[in-house]
């Protein structure tokens, strides 16, 4: 079950023909798809398209309803394999995944998807985790739709056209006989609008159909000599095929006057941008409407040479705004040009910066200048006078801390690497790989653990080079979402095959945490559509590693050091395997919080610990925080003179995983923290013994406090 | 090629557009604060469109919502997705540093911005790594959000909403109606919480809480701050008292300035020892006053008064037992906690050999830890981490028992290593004081890096040794005491060491070139 249910949103997918939706982007896309009479969808979770799997997984019951079939697949490539449905039966199909790296993950798929060509709309909804709030490196999905052959669509992102999109990118598919991605960036995932819906409708043909009447076509096999035709297939044919229905379809926009000196050419992703800066220059109104002529390129690839060709008409100039390197869509523009002897003057990454998001003050910015350098008597006055002197603001990049993300409260990934910090102050540092999740955060203070990250389920892969050992041991980490990703086979398959020194240590945190808390088939929990309950320990022994160890508690710091330091000096050979299994805190805490709060009302008897600290024993150093970083566990300043360093504290959110305690205990730190429990409801023996037991208690330690100087301000 | 350009207002705000910018720490519940102000924009006939940055910023990072409404019309507004530097109507800052991040981005600006910030701190990984204090300074935020905004609001709204048994998205959604910068009534602020559903009574006390609070516009700084230090008469047997009373008659022939932290110095040792150990401390403090004078502004007596007292009550196993032990305390924790019957307390200690024969007479002590065999058979038989649970009575025996060491303590070796060490330290603050005042008082301070138990204990006293060299190496120049401070700030910058290492080179470097 994921971290976010969307259960209750899942109903206005059932809205009919001229209703009005009201949501997020990612729920417009998945009623669109319905609307389409879409027959199987899929997908692997990743940021900004996570939610996109929770809502089709939510809404299973109304998709089974309508005969769709729905699969949260292995991996992108698994997904991106599915579609193999629609080469040979005419069923549209939608899988989903985040790019560019879940792009690079199907890319095998997605070739082969290509060269094949599709009978049935085959759909690639891409998450573009490009700009702030990324987190991977940056890089374009584009480059994959020109070397593949297939067609990207990148809508303007409001509900209406999005979900417009996935409709035309269907029939564009079907027309040209191409698999088509719908990319949508991070925010238009997110954002928020109406949309008119439509009835949906159900699959023409469903996947259970189609297994009854089994169809091949040979020319659709990827082998010689079929492999020839269809690359000529793709230029001679789907290509002008595509080109033909997009013209013919409008996909792209023209907006704004048909004649003005000059023009600018957007893709569909950057045209509310766009518009923001021509507003803030006073050269477009709230609704849109530019003075400035804007070609919308909803479909960025291909391009279709003969709109642009029309555009600019009657232009001195145009600015290409494509966001990130290399400028693709620019390039190809400026050999059209220049093929065709046009005399329009090209603009683009010469004002705009070749890298980075272009964001609100890099689009007004490059606009601006675009409009200074080739048609200033279209900017009003005010913006062609100089800008009044603005206030000095006190600059604060040297106050402001940076605040990187990091393991949540009670996370049970926290004493794995706190136990790794302290087996490598015996032993000393070691050669550290990571891999793709939430375990990544290591590698930030104040763990400062782990430095290489190849891809997902990569870690253990990614120190392969030394694999055959040396003084010290290799050490990898990975996480069970990566395990079954990709990492059974290409990191343990990997090591055991040759015969790796190294160690592993699988974080098992029962979810695919990192993307918000998705099953994977070792996960604890009863799922009724899928497999769960899987242990990992057992993958690792039917491809014949011996040396697995489980932990079954990581908050046991002591013990987890201790694994840790055998698995990096046993003579056995390796490779050697720790898991390391707790549940995701975030994930447990949203499970057991109602229960516990609901056992508390009914009367049953309920432990709740929480840990605290003795702020006189405190000294100030620290060191717990540096084997930590737990959120709920932060600073106090005293309120005494004799005092300099503020003082660890722990607030009401700590949810009482033992951590603290554990760390103090095994690394020696300090005896100030303390776990205090309270019992709710506890039985009327227990509160009898209890209450003698503290009557005697308080009579020892009042006696003792009689008798000397007392300087505390309330008597207790 | 001309054109007639009829421009429009290049000032969009014209149009009725407001565009909201929320800017939390991941857990916050930006979530929910952005629903909300959804919800009342189109119950209000407003546009509205919201968009989020998901991912693993909200595991704890920095995250941002952003928000833009617009009167409805027949055609739909062209909203953006992101904020813009220097183009944001309303700012809302979940967080102090985050009120500073805001600025430092530059959404803030004096032309357009209503800034309602929270003052409270949820500090950042690298503030509290530091061993030493780390915190940000909240102030320097205070005076650029002071500069930066149009219409300012800043106060504790997690405070706010705590109080209320809330969250701050309900107090933050409350000071957004207060401040004005939406035009709609407060009971449309109201009908949105109730029409999410959750927790809404918690909700709408938060809200009315933070709403208040928001009309009042800036919190000051600290209240408070400015009150006296609580100096309460203490409460002990009549013989006590009048031990007491004669300490007090001594501290107060004290020059004035030095009084303040002599009197909670003089606290802490009798309340880590006795009546008797406070007169100790009175003897060496007025030591370091002989040395002083008021041309000087006793400030090598008053920093005398604060390190002697830190260094007299050192941490030992007794001090902790005995913290552990008192009534105050388990009061303190069961109010913390909210618990009014049955609690179990768990103690998580980890004694070593060390530790044990310190607590030894002196010569026995030194005896054994010459022998490292010895030393070692003992240490496999405490070493190991020992959990107390003190709501037992045979537990909390131990601790009770090992408190009642006090007596014992002062003939035990850690007393006589404390004492010599701290004589030992005085004694060349002292020399130094006689030819450099000021280098003097930075030796007292350098006692600020003894601390911690254990490793952290031995890493403190091995940087202030090397502090103290280095001290000794830069004596008789005229920036001895800046170098000085220098090293000590240094010590506090990280664990390892490496930022002392870094200037004690630096140092190295011009005392050769000067040798």
């Amino acid at each position: 079950m994921a971290e976010r249910s969307f259960k209750a949103e899942v109903e206005h997918l059932r809205l009919g023909d001229g209703q009005t939706f009201t949501g997020e982007g990612i729920l417009a896309i998945t009623k669109a798809l319905l609307e389409n009479g879409v027959g199987y969808v899929g997908g692997y979770q990743g940021a900004p398209i996570s939610h996109l799997m929770d809502v089709l997984a939510d809404a299973e019951d109304l998709m089974s309803e309508l005969g769709v079939r729905f699969e949260a697949n292995a991996s992108e490539a698994a997904a991106a394999a599915m579609l193999a449905a629609s080469v040979h039966y005419p069923i549209r199909g939608a899988v989903t995944f985040k790019g560019p790296v879940g792009v690079n993950v199907a890319s095998d798929a997605l070739a082969n998807l290509s060269s094949s060509g599709v009978t049935g709309g085959a759909l690639i909804i891409v998450g573009e985790d490009y700009g702030e709030g990324s987190s991977i490196m940056q890089e374009r999905s584009h480059a994959f739709a020109m070397k593949s052959q297939f067609w990207l669509l990148d809508p303007r992102p409001n509900l209406p056209s999005i979900v417009k999109a996935v409709g035309d990118g269907f029939e564009l598919s079907e027309a040209s006989n191409t698999p088509v991605m719908l990319m949508v960036r991070i925010r238009a995932c997110h954002v928020t609008g109406q949309f008119e819906t439509r009835t949906n409708k159900r699959p023409p043909l469903t996947v259970r159909d189609a297994l009854s009447n089994p169809q091949r076509n040979v020319a659709r096999i990827v082998l010689p000599p079929m492999s020839y035709a269809q690359e000529h297939d793709k230029i001679d044919n789907r290509w002008p095929a595509a080109q033909a229905y997009i013209r013919e379809h409008r996909l792209n926009e023209v907006f704004g006057p048909k004649e003005a000196p000059v023009g600018i050419v957007c893709q569909g992703g950057m045209y509310n941008g766009v518009i923001r800066a021509l507003q803030r220059l006073g050269l477009a109104d709230l609704h849109g409407n530019s003075q400035v002529p804007l070609y919308v390129l909803n479909v960025t690839y291909p391009i279709v040479p003969e709109e642009f060709t029309e555009f600019c008409a009657g232009k001195g100039a145009v600015l290409i705004v494509e966001e990130g390197q290399p400028e693709f869509i620019e390039q190809h523009l400026s050999t059209h040009i220049l093929r065709g002897g046009m005399s329009v003057k090209l603009h683009g990454k010469d004002i705009f910066p070749m890298a980075g998001e272009y964001t609100g003050k890099v689009m007004f910015d490059a606009i601006d200048a675009f409009l200074r350098q080739t048609a200033p008597e279209m900017l009003p006055a005010q913006i062609l006078a100089p800008n009044e002197p603005a206030p000095q603001i006190p600059d604060l990049s040297k106050t402001v801390p940076v605040r990187p993300p990091g393991f949540c409260t009670g996370c049970p990934e926290r004493p794995i690497f706190a136990a790794m910090k302290l087996v490598q102050k015996e032993l000393g540092e070691h050669q550290i790989s990571a891999d793709i999740g939430c375990h990544l955060f290591a590698s930030l203070p104040p763990f400062n653990i782990g430095g290489a990250t190849m891809g997902y389920g990569l870690g253990p892969a990614s120190n392969a080079a030394f694999d055959g050992g040396g003084e010290k041991r290799p050490i990898s980490v990975i996480g069970d979402g990566g395990f079954w990703h990709n990492g059974l086979s290409s990191s343990f398959g990997n090591m055991m095959f040759n015969k790796s020194d190294g160690v592993a240590v699988v974080v098992d945190n029962f979810y695919s945490a990192a993307t918000g808390g998705q099953d994977i088939l070792s996960s604890r929990a009863k799922n009724p559509t899928k497999a769960t309950n899987n242990p990992i320990s057992k993958a690792l022994k039917g491809i014949g590693i011996d040396w697995v160890r489980q932990v079954d508690r990581t908050y046991d710091v002591a013990h987890m050091r201790d694994v840790l330091r055998e698995a990096l000096t046993t003579d056995a050979p390796g490779p050697r395997v720790i898991v390391a299994s707790s549940e995701c805190m975030l994930n447990k805490q949203r499970r057991e919080k109602p229960q516990r709060a609901k056992a508390i009302r009914e009367g049953r008897r309920v432990e709740a610990p929480r840990f605290g600290v003795d702020e006189s024993v405190c000294t100030g150093d620290h060191a717990c925080i540096r084997l930590s970083g737990c959120p709920s566990l932060s600073l106090k300043r005293l309120d005494d003179p004799l005092r300099d360093d503020p003082v660890a504290a722990i607030d009401q959110t700590c949810v009482g995983c033992g951590n603290c305690g554990e760390v103090a205990e095994a690394a020696v730190l300090c005896p100030s923290f303390y776990e205090a429990r309270v019992v709710h409801n506890p039985s009327g023996f227990e509160a009898r013994v209890d209450g003698w037991r503290q009557r005697l208690i308080g009579w020892l330690s009042r006696r003792r406090a009689a008798r000397r100087l007392s300087f505390e301000e309330v008597s207790a | 090629m001309t054109l007639a350009v009829s421009h429009f207002t290049p000032e969009s705000r014209q149009d009725g557009i407001i565009k909201l910018a929320a800017m939390a720490v991941g857990g916050q519940g930006g979530g929910v604060l952005t629903g909300w102000i959804e919800s009342v924009a189109r119950a209000q006939g407003y546009a509205v469109q919201a968009t989020s940055v998901a991912g693993v910023a909200q595991r704890t990072g920095a995250t941002i919502y952003y928000v833009e409404m617009a009167p409805r019309g027949a055609q739909a507004p062209v909203f953006s997705l992101a904020p813009s530097a220097g183009d944001v109507d309303i700012l809302i800052a979940a967080e102090m540093m985050e009120v500073g991040r805001s600025i430092l981005r530059g959404f803030v600006t004096p032309d357009c911005t209503t800034l309602i910030g929270s003052t409270h701190r949820s500090l950042a990984v690298s503030e509290k790594m530091a061993p030493g204090d780390g915190i940000a300074d909240a102030d320097e935020v205070r005076a650029a959000a002071e500069v930066a905004a149009r219409q300012l609001v800043l106060a504790d709204f997690e405070g706010v909403a705590v109080r209320a048994g809330s969250v701050i998205s309900a107090s933050l959604f409350g000071a957004l109606a207060g401040s004005g910068a939406l035009p709609f009534p407060r009971s449309a602020f109201e009908d949105a919480i109730r029409a999410g559903g959750k927790g809404v009574e918690a909700s709408l006390r938060a809200f009315a809480a933070g709403f208040d609070v928001a009309q009042a516009g800036v919190e000051p700084a600290r209240p408070g701050d400015q009150r006296p230090p609580a100096d309460p008469a203490p409460r002990g047997p009549a013989r006590l008292l009048a031990d007491w009373q004669a300490l007090q008659t001594r501290l107060t022939a004290l020059p004035a300035p030095v009084q303040q932290m002599a009197r909670a110095g003089l606290r802490k040792v009798v309340d880590f020892q006795d009546t008797a150990y406070g007169a100790v401390y009175l003897d060496r403090l007025e030591r370091v006053q002989a040395a002083d004078s008021a041309a000087q502004g006793w400030e090598l007596s008053r920093q005398g008064a604060k390190y002697i007292a830190n260094a007299m009550a050192y941490d030992d196993i007794i001090r902790v037992a005995d913290a552990k032990t008192r009534p105050e305390r388990l009061a303190r924790i069961r109010a913390e906690m909210g618990a009014s019957g049955v609690m179990h307390l768990t103690e998580f200690t980890h004694p070593r050999a060390e530790e044990v024969v310190s607590l030894l007479p002196a010569r026995l002590g030194r005896w054994i830890n010459a022998r490292p065999r010895l030393l070692g058979w003992i240490d496999r038989r405490v070493n190991k981490g020992r959990r107390l649970r003190t709501d037992r009575l045979l537990p909390f025996l131990q601790l009770h028992l090992l408190a009642s060491m006090k007596g014992w303590r002062l003939r035990s070796l850690r007393h006589a290593d404390e004492a010599a060490h701290l004589d030992r330290w005085l004694d060349i603050a002292l020399r130094h004081a006689a030819t450099d005042y000021a280098l003097g008082v930075e030796v007292l301070k350098a006692r600020r890096l003894i601390k911690g138990y254990s490793d952290t204990h031995a890493r403190g006293l091995g940087k202030f040794d090397r502090v103290m060299d280095g001290a000794a190496r830069v004596a008789g120049r005229d920036d001895a005491a800046d170098w000085t401070r220098r090293l000590v700030t240094a010590a506090l910058q990280d664990e390892e060491g490496t930022a002392l290492d870094g200037a004690l080179r630096t140092i190295d470097s011009f005392t050769a070139k000067a040798g």
